[in-house]
């Protein structure tokens, strides 16, 4: 059959970003896909050699909108492993709350846009409403919505007040069962199961072969997190459960995602309860030549920092590897011999499949009563079981694990 | 395997290859090699030791063309970092797009960027910058100069 290119991008509706993909399609099927990246290219490793150490936290802050604690974190890590310093417990833990609440709102933000692409508003509104929430919570504790500005080689640059901690675990605890109905909606839609179950499915070779990282490797089956693999902020001090699921479909990649939300509010819980007295900062006043290499564990994966110094107050090189770097030359490997109108699906979020519970106002005729949110949810889910009982949604292994969490 | 077991192992196997190992703390490594035993060590940690490829990353140390491997074995927390010094004004190294594909973008861009030609590569072509970036001009290197006389630039770059 005659082979075609179809182009997707630099800009298109359905990126947040600006790439290029190149589709070869044969019919409808994709034969082979080319990626070009470069259009946000900055050139901020290069300007991080004219900074000086601290004011290199800030620049690289400002690399990514939706994970801006995640490149400080591990660039952070890495000046302090050039000189062997140790970071007080306490400010360990709250750099462990600010990285687990961007995780929240950062899979928040991708669970609402994948609404949003696939038509499902209902779905954006409903989840951008919840992630304010934690925007919230961010913001009684950094004073930022965004772009936290917390971090500093050697510690923290803000303390967390004690009469703050009641008035953010009241707010965590609100938005725990609004989580849950949610997710509860993604799980009763034969919909969804219908257009993610089996769809873009990346095998666990592909994922090792790959490097893939984060929720694209663990919902492969490859049991890879660096919160669990190395010892660093406070995340070996509890007790949380790295989730992995076996099939790579997209559909498992949604739900790794999900579950991940719980356990974050999990860690955040227990570093509130938990916080240690002490110091936060301690002072590093010069940092000895040397290399050192810093790593965490962000929204979609490992970011990965290396930096050399001379001896003077500026890097002499630092490196920058963000987890989307290893992730994005998957679709290679995921893409190939789906239909083109699954391609743009895997292609658009990565796994951007999400829907939730229609949104109706009935009246009741005999008292004209309008239904109240709650009788609505209701209503729609028992209105989805309906749909189930008729296209019969078996269960799963995958599914069972959900029903446990939820 | 422990870690001091599969480092004694590394250094038997490979012991013509290694010029330094350098053991800096619990969970880093660095290993000096010889640039044309790359391949065959990186597969032998990637395959044997079921290492992750993390990045790789070059320097231009005004005397090499340095490049360092990282890779992270999980099961012990350690992160081994492979070190080629390569000949600055003619840097070639083998590509290791045959040991694991997770390698293919970072060549690209260590090529764009410090201009190192990886022998072996499938598509060896620019990745992030622009088509207007002239030929030749590697931004990373320590002795670039800006080219673009129009460009406006912040106060710090020269």
């Amino acid at each position: 059959m005659k082979k075609t290119i179809i182009p997707i991008g630099p800009y298109h509706p359905l990126q947040e970003e600006p790439e290029f993909f190149a589709l070869t399609v044969e019919g409808e099927t994709v034969v082979d896909i080319d990626a070009q990246i470069g259009y946000n290219h900055r050139g901020i490793e290069k300007l991080s050699e004219l900074k000086t150490f601290d004011q290199s936290t800030f620049v690289i802050e400002r690399i990514c909108g939706i994970c801006s604690t995640s490149h400080p974190f591990a660039y952070t890590q890495a000046v302090e492993d050039i000189g062997g310093f140790t970071v007080p417990k306490r400010a360990q833990y709250i750099r462990t709350i600010i990285a687990e609440g961007e995780r929240l709102h950062s899979h928040l933000l991708w669970l609402g846009l994948a609404g949003h692409f696939l038509g499902y508003n209902t779905v954006y509104m409903w989840v951008w409403k919840l992630r304010e929430e934690v925007l919230d919570v961010m913001e009684i504790i950094s004073g930022n919505r965004n772009n936290y500005a917390m971090f500093k080689p050697g510690g923290v640059r803000r303390d967390i007040k004690q009469e703050d901690i009641p008035v953010v675990m009241k707010k965590i605890d609100k938005i725990t069962p609004t989580l849950k109905m949610l997710f509860k909606a993604v799980r009763d839609d034969p919909v969804l199961h219908a257009r993610t179950k089996g769809i873009g499915v990346l095998s666990k070779e592909a994922a090792i072969d790959f490097s893939a990282l984060g929720p694209t490797s663990r919902a492969s089956g490859v049991a890879r997190d660096v919160r669990k693999d190395t010892v660093y902020g406070a995340y070996h001090e509890m007790d949380w459960e790295m989730i992995v699921t076996e099939n790579g479909d997209v559909y498992d990649k949604v739900v790794v995602r999900i579950l991940e939300m719980l356990e974050s509010i999990k860690i955040l819980k227990y570093c509130f309860g938990h916080l240690p007295d002490g110091e936060i900062d301690i002072h590093i006043k010069d940092i000895p030549p040397g290399e050192g290499i810093g790593t965490h564990e962000a929204p979609r994966g490992e970011t990965f920092h290396y930096v050399r110094s001379d001896g003077s107050n500026r890097p002499v090189r630092h490196k920058v590897r963000a987890p989307t770097f290893m992730n994005l030359p998957t679709y290679k490997a995921t893409v190939k011999g789906e239909s083109i109108a699954d391609a743009s699906i895997i292609l658009a979020a990565i796994d951007p499949c999400y829907c939730c519970t229609e949104r109706m106002a009935i009246i009741d005729p005999k008292g004209r009563r309008l239904f109240n949110g709650t009788e609505l949810v209701r209503l729609s889910q028992k209105k989805t079981d309906k749909i189930k009982q008729k296209l019969g949604v078996e269960e799963s292994p995958i599914e069972k694990l959900l029903q446990g969490k939820l | 395997m422990k870690r001091a077991e599969i480092l004694q192992d590394l250094t038997a196997r490979f012991k013509q290859d290694i010029i330094e190992v350098y053991d800096k703390s619990s969970n880093r490594v660095y290993v000096d090699i010889q640039p044309e035993a790359l391949v065959p060590f990186a597969r032998y940690i990637f395959k044997e030791l079921r290492a992750r490829f993390n990045t790789a990353s070059a320097i231009d140390n005004r005397m090499h063309m340095e490049i360092l491997y990282h890779f992270t074995i999980e099961e012990i927390d350690l992160l081994l970092s492979l070190r080629a010094k390569l000949n600055r004004k003619k840097p070639v190294i083998d590509s290791l797009t045959s040991v694991c594909q997770a390698a293919n973008w970072i060549e690209r861009e260590m090529y764009e960027l410090f201009g190192i030609r990886f022998k072996g590569h499938p598509e060896l072509k620019r990745l992030l910058l622009s088509d207007k970036w002239p030929k030749g001009v590697y931004p990373l290197r320590s002795d670039y100069k800006e080219w673009d006389k129009t460009a406006v630039r912040d106060r710090g770059v020269k």
